[in-house]
């Protein structure tokens, strides 16, 4: 292959370096690799700058919260103190894409880092069905300015201890603020702010001075069998602010509002965690990849090439399990991703009867898009993981049974245990297994207005008790009357435990 | 693609939010303040204060499940020696690993949450636990130094003093006053002389006749009304204010023989410590000068000067007159603020506390700003009045530069501390 002029020398670089290693990662990602992307955009920040960025789960702006300064003070303080040091980027799934890059990176970093986030990651962003089903990248920047100034409105209008109060209560409940189905809802900046203005209207046009004058008059007795309210109500339903919002009886219209941008911010962060083992592996291989390809067109020296070698290999470090309580995702998901490689190029026996249909195809592009684009870490384990990466990372499984005194090993990585492994690996990411379902499943709108809530739990699997109540505290706040929860046994029905919460009296 | 360059925009964004936990956790850092002042050397304390608070003074609840009760499989790696069947002891602590990849890390941890305190967060944090009332804050004497400061205007002064703007104004108003030309006039009343001298008809001859005396009258104005007078001038005016300066000195003085006990001790490094905190907020600058005594007084670092036991008998005359050799070399009063606390447990040897008495009026009290002496006294003894309490006490209430409180226990410390400035807010 022709040998092409070096992309920069030495460490340091410039906004023509950054400019020219760009533009030859984009030939490589978008010719050879096939990658479809977002439009980017590279910002250059600071240490401090990234610590900002940090604070609000990386969202480029954010509404004033003190959990952010919460946030902003451990990592700043551990960063201070040396304990961990700035990640090189951080990218946003937002259209166009941008990657916030370290001033103190070296040049072999700047590449690295716009292979790894602005078209490994970007790439993912927009392929994976994940991303495609429940966020909306365009809408995101937007949405974010919306809800920043929206919230600060309200701090001006009513008080920042009373939107406190809501953004306190309204991240308590934010996961179970969530629509798992059905997909994206538009977030769009300018809908939001109509809807928002016709529900101020709306209030000022209904109000009426009258009917403060109305005599008491006895409540009609409850219409109906509770089974007919509940259907009226759309019960149960799962979303818990999404519930509140719209049926909460004493929520101000502002005070809807901010529960709704808290909604739809979790909304869009619920696919990340879902998906972040297959994400890092693709941005992880993706930056392997074009820096190899890089090294191998004479475009990159060999010291550069080392410089990626050697931080590539710390990303990538797994740990035993004696040091750490889970798998590094950016390890188990380069190794399948390079696995994915292997078995599509160069199969063994062992790969063709694992993998029938993809072993041997020629293609390991091809199959890796299909793949990013299409899986989940859950379904991705349950598909992909091979016997070889089992090996690689020694995996067994352990039994862990209350009533034994020791733990069980019941499988390892030998035939018998292959199978068991990777379905126990794959349930381990599936956020059904791991997240509360916690549901409303009963309100009297006309009666005591007690909301009801109900914990299904898996065996063993009984809520945090001290959390529970205070996140119960918070539910009680927003929903302005009592609401109990229930723990309710998935397999007999039978209720665990009954948590009640009565809303401050201030 | 973009490149942005966003090292240049506004840094601290998180500024807000970072005072927002301050005012949430405010009770909590408070305690842990207070906690750190306990820990700190006197130099240190509310420089970059590391602070530890619980951490559940900032946890953000929210529902997830613990497994408690039952039967859960984890997968780990890094299998070393185990095959199927094998049995394991459960790690100490019940953990297991979290295999259930639930990351939900804040607030779990049993550990503190710790962060950096500016020095201002602090020290406001510091002294609204003391509830100083602010006039307090102001109570400590300025000295002689002066600064000038504007004072309005005056009608002489410096040539490099005068005040553009205000004289302009004066100068204009005299020129409409007078009736001024000007130039822009004079020059039209040129111009149609000209015009018309060129036409050069007759029935024009009336009104050039007129046009001339115009100009005539206008060029004498001109050149009677100047542009700008003597009496125009205006000057920026200075006073000389006082300025507190911007250093100051504390002498710490204490009793180190035998009968001072370690609580004593640390009684009196947290009163030290506490004036130190306050005089910092007070002045740029605040050096620290540690003399302890026996028979014999000497000055040492602060180290020796808390953790060195000493023996023997009490002179408290040779502390005052270290501190006076000290102050004369090394910290002029004209140009220094000068503090001093004295702790003693009031032992003195009989024939002293005179000589002491007269040192501290004749010498002392006329240079410093404030003199505390602070009388510890370990909680069970239960004694009269001291020799030198005896001593001190006349001539405090002639002065009340010289202050004198008895502390027996820790919690004693703020009140007294606030009651020494208090006092001093009371009768101004």
């Amino acid at each position: 292959m022709a040998d092409m002029p070096l992309l920069y020398s030495g460490t340091d670089w410039d906004f023509h370096v950054i400019q020219r290693s760009y533009d030859a990662i984009e030939r490589i990602a978008c010719e050879e690799l096939g990658l479809e992307v977002y439009p980017n955009r590279i910002e250059i920040i600071t240490a401090e700058q990234m610590l900002d960025v940090y604070t609000a789960h990386g969202m480029p702006l954010s509404y004033r919260h003190w959990s952010y300064g919460k946030r902003f003070l451990q990592h700043s303080s551990s960063y201070r103190r040396g304990y961990t040091s700035l990640a090189y980027e951080v990218v946003i799934n937002s259209d166009p894409c941008i990657s916030y890059l370290m001033e103190e990176n070296t040049a072999t970093m700047q590449a690295l880092v716009i292979a790894h986030a602005a078209f490994g990651h970007n790439h993912f962003f927009r392929n994976n069905h994940l991303f495609r089903q429940w966020t909306d990248a365009s809408a995101i920047l937007g949405y974010l300015e919306f809800a920043r100034s929206y919230v600060a409105g309200c701090e001006d209008r009513h008080g920042a201890a009373a939107v406190e109060r809501v953004l306190d209560a309204a991240h308590a409940l934010s996961r179970h603020g969530v629509h798992r189905h059905g997909g994206a809802r538009s977030l769009n900046l300018k809908t939001d702010q109509k809807r928002e203005r016709e529900r101020r209207d709306y209030d000022e046009q209904v109000f009426d001075d009258l009917w403060r004058t109305l005599p008491v008059t006895r409540q009609a007795p409850a219409a109906g069998p509770s089974g007919e309210r509940r259907r009226r109500l759309g019960l149960p339903e799962e979303n818990l602010l999404y519930f509140i919002e719209k049926t909460a009886p004493r929520l101000q219209s502002w005070e809807r509002e901010i529960i709704r941008i808290v909604r739809l911010i979790a909304q869009y962060f619920y696919p990340q965690p879902q998906a972040k083992v297959m994400n890092e592996g693709c941005a992880t291989w993706v930056h392997n990849r074009i820096m190899t390809r890089l090294h191998e067109t004479g475009q990159i020296d060999d010291a550069s090439f080392l410089e990626m070698m050697h931080s590539t290999s710390n990303v990538i470090m797994q740990p035993g399990f004696e040091h750490t309580s889970g798998f590094n995702p950016y390890a188990l998901g380069f190794a399948m991703m390079s696995d994915i490689e292997r078995v599509c190029t160069q199969p063994t026996a062992e790969d063709r009867s694992w993998f029938p249909d993809i072993a041997g195809n020629g293609d390991p592009i091809g199959t890796l898009r299909h793949a990013w684009a299409n899986f989940r870490d859950e379904s991705f384990v349950l598909q992909f993981l091979s016997p070889a990466v089992m090996r690689q990372f020694r995996m067994f499984r352990l039994l862990d049974d209350t009533a034994e005194k020791t733990l069980l090993v019941d499988a390892i990585h030998d035939d018998e245990g292959y199978r068991a492994i990777r379905r126990s690996l794959a349930q381990s990411y599936d956020p059904a297994e791991s997240d509360a379902d916690v549901q409303v499943v009963d309100v009297d709108l006309e009666g005591d207005r007690r909301l009801m809530l109900q914990h299904r739990c898996r065996p063993g699997q009984r809520l945090a008790q001290h959390d529970a109540e205070q996140t119960l505290r918070y539910a009680a706040a927003l929903w302005g009357y009592d609401v109990t929860l229930q723990e309710v046994d998935t397999d007999t029905e039978a209720v665990l435990a009954t948590y009640t919460a009565k809303p401050s009296s201030s | 693609m973009d490149i942005i360059d966003r090292r240049p925009n506004p840094h601290g964004k998180n500024l807000e939010n970072r005072q927002r936990v301050l005012a949430r956790a405010r009770e909590a850092v408070a305690r842990a303040t207070r906690q750190a002042i306990d820990q700190g050397t006197l130099r240190e304390v509310g420089h970059d204060q590391a602070v530890t608070i619980p951490s559940d003074a900032l946890h953000e609840p929210s529902f997830h499940t613990v497994f408690s009760t039952g039967q859960r499989q984890l997968v780990l790696n890094g299998n070393r020696e185990f095959s199927t069947g094998d049995r394991l002891k459960r790690p100490p602590g019940g953990g297991g690993g979290q295999g259930s990849g639930d990351g939900q890390g804040s607030g779990d941890g049993e550990d503190g949450f710790r962060f950096i305190l500016t020095r201002d967060e602090f020290l406001d944090l510091f002294f609204e636990d003391l509830q100083l009332p602010d006039l307090v804050k102001n109570q400590i004497v300025a000295t002689e130094a002066t600064a000038p400061m504007r004072a309005g205007i005056s009608v002489d002064g410096n040539p490099s003093q005068i005040d553009m703007g205000r004289s302009m104004r004066q100068s204009m108003a005299r020129r409409i006053g007078l009736r001024r030309p000007k130039t822009p006039e004079v020059l039209a009343l040129e111009a149609e002389i000209a015009a018309l001298e060129e036409a050069g008809l007759d029935e024009d001859a009336e009104r050039l006749l007129f046009l001339n005396a115009e100009l005539a009258l206008a060029m004498r104005r001109l050149a009677r009304v100047p542009w700008i007078d003597p009496m125009d001038l205006r000057y920026r005016r200075y006073t000389q204010v006082p300025k507190p300066v911007a250093r100051a000195v504390m002498f710490c003085l204490m009793d180190v023989s035998g009968s001072m006990s370690e609580t004593m001790k640390d009684l009196a490094k947290r009163f030290f410590l506490l004036l130190h905190v306050f005089l910092e907020r007070r002045y740029k600058r605040v050096e620290l000068v540690f003399i302890r005594h026996t028979e014999v007084a000497e000055e040492v670092d602060e180290q020796t000067f808390f953790t060195d036991p000493r023996t023997g008998g009490t002179i408290v005359s040779t502390a005052l007159a270290e501190l006076i050799r000290v102050q004369r070399a090394r910290y002029p009063h004209d140009s220094w603020n000068i503090y001093a606390a004295q702790a003693s447990d009031g032992d003195n040897s009989g024939s002293d506390t005179q000589k002491a008495v007269a040192m501290l009026e004749g010498e002392i009290l006329p240079i410093v700003q404030h003199f505390a002496y602070i009388e510890v006294r370990s909680a069970m003894m239960i004694r009269g009045e001291t020799d030198l309490w005896r001593g001190y006490a006349p001539l405090s209430q002639r002065l009340p530069k010289l202050a004198m409180r008895r502390v027996a226990e820790q919690k004693d410390i703020f009140p007294v501390f606030r009651d020494l400035f208090g006092r001093k807010a009371a009768t101004p």
